[in-house]
């Protein structure tokens, strides 16, 4: 029995790292509008918007996986479309499994930005305006350094469920060595090949993971309300 | 006040509680305070001029600057209108240092002589010491003081300011008001200022406007319209008059100064005022009592011969608030009805008004 870290589970845990990375960075760029937009419109569109945003967080996995995996198959829309632009059919690839963790992980990114916007209601743009700022401007000289809580809430969360996902994964992206296998696959893989040692040491890693991130969270949010308050 | 010079409100905008249907012409000097109960559209109306609501059927206009216009599709965005702006809460960006949000709106506005202004601003609001404070560890009335020097900063042409002192306990409201005072007299710049405190009312209006449920219900030069009876704009203890005059006498003595205004003399409390140095007299209705002969032998040394020109009933039944022209002066007094009555007035009756007490507000 081998209980150190072998090359397959440092691909595994160097290609979770990076799925989570782009993932995060993908969904700051992407949520921040969409959160921003759900905390100020007014418009008939936002409830089912909003819904719509949320489905990840109910859907279960295997669900949202089989959907990406339909659209991004050579016969849906997305498919068609990758085909056409020459890159391929995405499914099974690591840019198939980012598009799959984006959509997952959207609403944990959503959520906390636009909870951060509408406790900060309207008036902080509206002194902004005011002071002869435009709202891009406003926007990014006040109301995002005062969603700064709510950014980096979204931010880890993001991450750490990117590491966390395993339904999705297995559906979009198989479990192809190096460029789609990640740790919370791989520990399914040893499982089933009665690897047990393989597989304490990588689900005792995301353990300690995932305790430590929710720790950091918690002592964070108490020094910035103390910052705040 | 020529045309081209004044601010022109016409607005229209539903609200829950109230319709506001304005269409004002302001003066584009001084203090023009809009006073009212609240909920009749005071701030509905400062957020139309700020372009921070869009009435329908607006015409907002501040001398050349049309900032809407909806017969010609014309609509300013707000951070294209040139005014400052003070919340009632003071809404620092609790982001940023006091130097950081002093300097938000100047960075902005791209005026010259920006540092000028900016340091101009600071030493008149007095914050300087605090530049490097965080607003989380201000006071009230420090915050709000940051408030209006980052308004100023910006140099505005107009000034809006919507009830600054209301989130304010008395003794901060006694700390603000000084530093407004001086504003109104060391600024060219045009206020217009939301309140429903008399006290406000009778030290800085130079020009009032009274809202009730969206609709201007009087609106003058301050001293006209706190002096009419009929539908009182300030009911209750607080009703009386403010008058202008000029310190021309020291009674040093007897602590007392005697100033001149347009229907005769009063002695005050000398409070060290120069010689010539103009002030606002505020004399409360139920400090004046009547007399039908001149008085003789009375401790009140402020006596004045007039004429009734009004009486209206005042919310106790048992009173009325009586309107007198002393020379070209108004003063109210607030006297009983059976008083009226023994006394034998009627409303074009010569009197003499006694004047119990007088503060001078500036």
């Amino acid at each position: 029995m081998n209980f150190a870290l072998n090359t397959d589970a440092w691909d595994a845990i160097c290609l979770t790292l990076e799925l989570a990375a782009f993932t995060t960075v993908i969904l700051l760029v992407l949520a921040t509008p969409l959160a921003w937009w759900l905390s100020q419109t007014q418009s008939k569109w936002r409830a089912p918007v909003g819904a719509l945003l949320t489905l990840p967080l109910v859907l279960p996995p295997s669900v949202l996986g089989f959907y990406l995996l339909v659209v991004m198959g050579p016969h849906g829309p997305l498919g068609q479309l990758t085909q056409a632009m020459g890159w391929g059919v995405l499914s099974f690839t690591f840019a198939g499994l980012l598009i799959g963790s984006v959509v997952f992980s959207l609403p944990f990114a959503v959520q906390p930005m636009q909870n951060a916007f509408e406790a900060m209601g309207t008036r902080p743009m509206e002194v902004a305006f005011t002071l002869r700022a435009r709202p891009i401007d406003a926007f990014f000289s006040v109301a995002l350094p005062l969603a700064r809580p709510g950014l980096i809430t979204a931010a880890i969360l993001s991450f750490s469920h990117t590491v966390g996902e395993f339904g999705v994964v297995l559906m979009i992206g198989g479990n192809i060595p190096g460029q789609t296998r990640v740790v919370s696959t791989q520990i399914y893989g040893h499982v089933e090949a009665m690897e047990y040692a393989q597989a304490h040491w990588l689900a005792g890693g995301m353990l300690v993971f995932s305790f430590t991130v929710l720790l950091a969270l918690s002592m964070m949010r108490k020094r910035l309300g103390q910052v705040l308050a | 006040m020529s045309a081209t010079d004044d601010l022109r409100i016409r607005a229209q905008l539903a609200r829950s509680g109230f319709y506001l249907d304005v269409d004002l012409e302001l003066p584009p000097q001084g203090i023009t305070v809009l006073f009212g109960p609240s909920g009749s559209g005071k701030t509905s109306l400062l957020r139309c001029v700020a372009g921070l609501e869009r009435p329908a059927n607006g015409l907002i206009r501040f001398g050349q600057h049309l900032w809407q216009d909806d017969s010609r599709n014309i609509f300013v965005p707000t951070w294209q209108r040139d005014l400052g702006y003070v919340f009632q809460e003071p809404s620092l960006f609790d982001h940023l240092d006091v130097q950081k949000n002093v300097a938000y709106g100047l960075d902005r506005s791209k005026k010259p002589g920006a540092l000028e202004a900016l340091s101009g601003a600071i030493a008149l609001l007095g914050i300087g010491h605090l530049m490097h404070r965080h607003p989380a560890n201000l006071s009230g009335g420090e915050r709000q003081r940051v408030a209006i020097a980052r308004a100023l900063a910006t140099q505005p042409r107009l000034l809006l300011l919507d009830e600054p002192l209301a989130a304010l306990d008395l003794a901060r409201r006694h700390e603000i008001l000084p530093w407004l005072e001086k504003m109104r007299d060391e600024l060219s710049v045009p206020m217009l200022y939301i309140t429903h405190s008399a006290d406000e009312v009778a030290r800085l209006a130079d020009y009032l406007v009274v809202l009730d449920q969206g609709a201007v219900k009087a609106y003058g030069a301050a001293q006209d319209v706190l002096a009419r009876v009929q539908s009182p704009v300030i009911v209750g203890e607080d009703a009386g008059v403010v008058l202008r005059g000029t310190v021309v006498q020291r009674d040093t003595p007897w602590h007392l100064s005697q100033v001149a205004f347009p229907g005769g003399f009063l002695w005050v409390r000398d409070n060290q005022l120069a010689l010539g140095r103009q002030v606002r007299l505020r004399v409360l209705a139920r400090d004046i009592s009547l007399s039908a002969y001149e008085p003789h032998d009375t401790s009140i040394q402020n006596q004045f011969k007039g004429r009734i020109e009004a009486m209206v009933d005042d919310t106790h039944p048992s009173q009325a608030l009586v309107r007198i022209r002393c020379g070209e002066s108004i003063l109210l007094a607030r006297v009983t009805k059976r008083a009226i009555h023994m006394l034998g007035l009627n409303s074009s009756s010569e009197v003499w008004a006694q004047v119990k007490s007088v503060a001078v507000i500036e």
